[in-house]
């Protein structure tokens, strides 16, 4: 299945793109899609447990399974007002 | 109407947006652009946001806030790019016939929209820039 990877603020930084295709296996949760980018970040190495996780414009739990064209964002620690 | 806007945010709109002859207060609250944050210096900030998710959320807050107090009306925006000391980066204005409900409502927007909102901030100094709220 493939899902759009997005990336914001400092995670958009260290990623050095805004977004992203990725083909994942089917049964992939959002914490696995965590974990692969600590693999591919050095400075995410450290981070064992994903920041808030959002699909598809909504909060969900790091277990959520994806779905195929689901669309995938880290939330990194709000900081609005 | 948005939520999210790059220009200055106009908040004698959002009042009049607001308000109506029943009201008798009208509570504004503006966030701005300070020069320090834990002791450093700030010059300037850049705000991101995952924008139709923050659009989602912040109306999530505002639908809470009319069931929670069902006689203010609230109207909100949040300024994104680059802001400079002295700058508004959020503006919420809440009407209502009494002060009390004004007050409160206002005070649940600010604080929610703080924990919820997918909005970022990095903070620009003599020291260089950093994203707040993320530890190295």
């Amino acid at each position: 299945m493939k899902i759009r990877l997005l990336y914001f603020a400092v995670l958009r930084d260290i990623a050095g793109k805004g977004e992203e295709v990725v083909e994942l296996p089917e049964g992939t949760r959002a914490a696995d899609v965590w974990n692969r980018l600590r693999a591919q970040h050095r400075a995410l190495a450290g981070y064992e447990r994903p920041p808030m996780t959002a699909i598809n414009e909504s909060y969900v739990p790091a277990d959520q399974l994806l779905r195929d064209g689901d669309e995938v964002a880290f939330i990194p620690p709000v900081a609005g007002g | 109407m948005s939520h999210l806007t790059e220009a200055p945010i106009d908040s004698d709109d959002l009042v009049n947006r607001v308000m109506r002859p029943s009201d008798g207060a009208c509570v504004v609250f503006e966030g701005v652009v300070r020069n320090h944050h834990e002791g450093k210096e700030v010059e300037s900030i850049f705000y991101d946001a995952y924008r139709p998710m923050a659009e989602k959320e912040i109306t999530k807050i505002l639908d809470d806030i009319i069931v929670r107090f069902p006689l203010v009306r609230v109207a909100v925006q949040h300024r994104l790019g680059m802001l400079r000391v002295g700058e508004a980066s959020i503006v919420i204005a809440c009407a209502s016939p009494h002060r009390g409900d004004a007050f409160d409502a206002c005070r649940t927007v600010i604080d929610r929209f703080k924990q919820t909102v997918p909005i970022w901030k990095k903070e620009r100094g003599p020291d260089g820039e950093e994203w707040v709220g993320w530890q190295k």
